[in-house]
């Protein structure tokens, strides 16, 4: 019963954004629960600990990401570890083709200059966004170090931008639509990919 | 949102958003680098038809913050004083290769005739005793900033509300957010269609003291016919000035903006301007980051989805 309702809204949800029955799970919530672990233990051992680390979420599913990346730093270090977020919505090249651009927050809760910066998105993709977040990044400080860790890489690069952490690969093709679902952000965890949305 | 031209039919969830992103804005504001490459190649041009200095600063200072160009016409300089006309002027403008036209005119509508005769956006800086949208909206954020909402809250709109196109564009605004708006001025001063706007309307600001959250006052503008139809700034003062004893008898969390330049001793008290209850500094800092969110809707991007 309750499986089917879920199913329910699920299919709601992907007719919503025009997919039809084509969407394929490629990660549950407990993959990503595992992912997210991974990186936590890869993220304090590349930096020796996490005192001097600064995890910053980039809107809007880079935050719950981050969030959630902080809590197990924080449950492996025993010390706290808290995640910021950074907007990159002023600082994108494509405004003049892309007009559609939503300003999101950008709330650093301790200082860029001297941090070792672990920028945290859900889908790496042709890297435009990452570029954004590092000039985003330079106007506020000038880090350490900046690193990057992202839950799905799906290729197709188009700047020299490479993660840092990887929750996992997911080859695709370009006409493809990867959707990465986070609560509370949304209502459910995990990883969808199905035929690109038509709009 | 094509142009930011009135206030009223504007939906609340476009005003609640330009509010949210004014909140981001602000915060780039605060930033060491207080300046963003958003509309970096845009460029704004401030035609201000009338007199203006916060107004089309606050404009020029949010499109650099926003990394856009601007240009500025005053008519003193410009060839108006050789008679071309207004449609002439703007034409020339946008010829030259502006983005975006924010206007201020002492007649009424004249935004819209621009909007007509233009293909770009247009922004309404102020026409007439009509509308002057940002001013509105950046009084809005002032008030949300401090209560969280607008819903629920009972303001006071004081002065001369009849030759205030602030006044006109806080009523609609302030009514969308879910505010109780009161205006309080001499009967003279209300204007004439009053009835059909969604507030209460009295003479007596004493009354209403006790029970406002914020306290809106209008300047006195001496130069649309203000001193012609009360007897002397005095006599303004004493029955509609926000003096020290007034402002004591407001509850203790309730707030007061002007959105300047203030007459103090006229309609402000020399110590209610200066008071922390007084928000009127805040008023004009956020100005500043209204007037990015706007300017970034309208060439930037939007919240379409």
């Amino acid at each position: 019963m309750r499986e089917g309702a879920r199913h329910f809204y699920f299919s709601d949800w992907a007719w919503q954004f025009g997919l039809g029955g084509s969407m394929r799970q490629v990660m549950t919530a407990e993959d990503l629960n595992r992912v997210v672990r991974r990186i936590a233990n890869e993220i304090v051992e590349r930096n020796h600990g996490a005192d001097n680390v600064l995890l910053l979420g980039i809107p809007t599913r880079g935050k719950p990401f981050a969030d959630r990346i902080a809590a197990a730093v924080s449950d492996i270090e025993s010390s706290s570890c808290a995640a910021g977020s950074l907007d990159i919505g002023m600082y994108r090249d494509d405004l003049d083709s892309r007009p559609r651009t939503r300003i999101g927050p950008t709330d650093i809760p301790s200082p860029v200059d001297g941090a070792d910066v672990v920028l945290v998105d859900d889908v790496l993709y042709t890297g435009r966004t990452i570029r954004a977040a590092l000039d985003a990044l330079a106007d506020l400080g000038r880090p350490a170090t900046v690193q990057l860790a992202v839950i799905v890489d799906r290729g197709h690069r188009q700047l020299p931008i490479r993660p840092d952490f990887v929750g996992k690969n997911i080859p695709t093709s370009m006409t493809e639509h990867v959707s990465v679902r986070i609560v509370p952000h949304d209502d459910e965890d995990g990883v969808w990919i199905g035929d690109e949305v038509l709009s | 949102m094509n142009h930011l031209l009135s206030t009223e039919h504007m939906p609340r969830d476009l005003i609640e958003a330009i509010l949210d992103d004014s909140d981001e804005f602000g915060e780039v504001l605060t930033r060491p680098i207080p300046k963003v490459p958003a509309l970096r190649g845009r460029t704004v041009a401030t035609m201000f038809f009338e007199p203006s200095t916060r107004t089309r600063m606050s404009f020029e200072k949010a499109a650099k913050a926003l990394s856009a160009d601007t240009v500025t016409f005053s008519p003193s300089t410009s060839a108006l004083s050789k008679g071309e006309s207004l449609k002439d002027t703007a034409l020339t403008v946008w010829a030259m290769g502006v983005d975006l036209m924010v206007v201020r005119h002492s007649s009424t509508g004249a935004p819209w005739r621009l909007a007509e005769w233009l293909d770009i956006p247009i922004i309404n800086g102020g026409d007439g005793a009509n509308q002057h949208p940002t001013q509105a909206l950046l009084d809005c954020l002032t008030i949300r900033q401090r209560f969280g909402t607008l819903d629920g809250l009972h303001i006071a709109i004081v002065g001369d509300i009849k030759h205030s196109r602030v006044a006109r564009s806080n009523v609609f605004a302030m009514a969308t957010l879910g505010a109780e708006v009161t205006l309080v001025g001499p009967p003279t001063l209300l204007p004439v269609d009053v009835e059909n706007w969604p507030v209460k309307a009295t003479a007596d600001l004493d009354a209403v003291l006790p029970t406002v959250d914020v306290v809106y006052l209008l300047r006195v503008q001496t130069e649309r016919g203000g001193s012609s139809v009360f007897p002397s700034f005095s006599e303004y003062a004493e029955r509609f000035g926000m003096s020290s004893e007034r402002f004591a008898a407001l509850r203790p969390e309730s707030v007061v903006l002007h959105p300047g330049p203030i007459n103090r001793g006229v309609e402000i008290g020399h110590d209610v301007a200066d008071h922390e209850r007084s928000l009127i500094l805040a008023q004009v800092t956020n100005g500043v980051a209204v007037r990015m969110a706007v300017l970034f809707r309208l060439l930037g991007g939007d919240h379409d989805e």
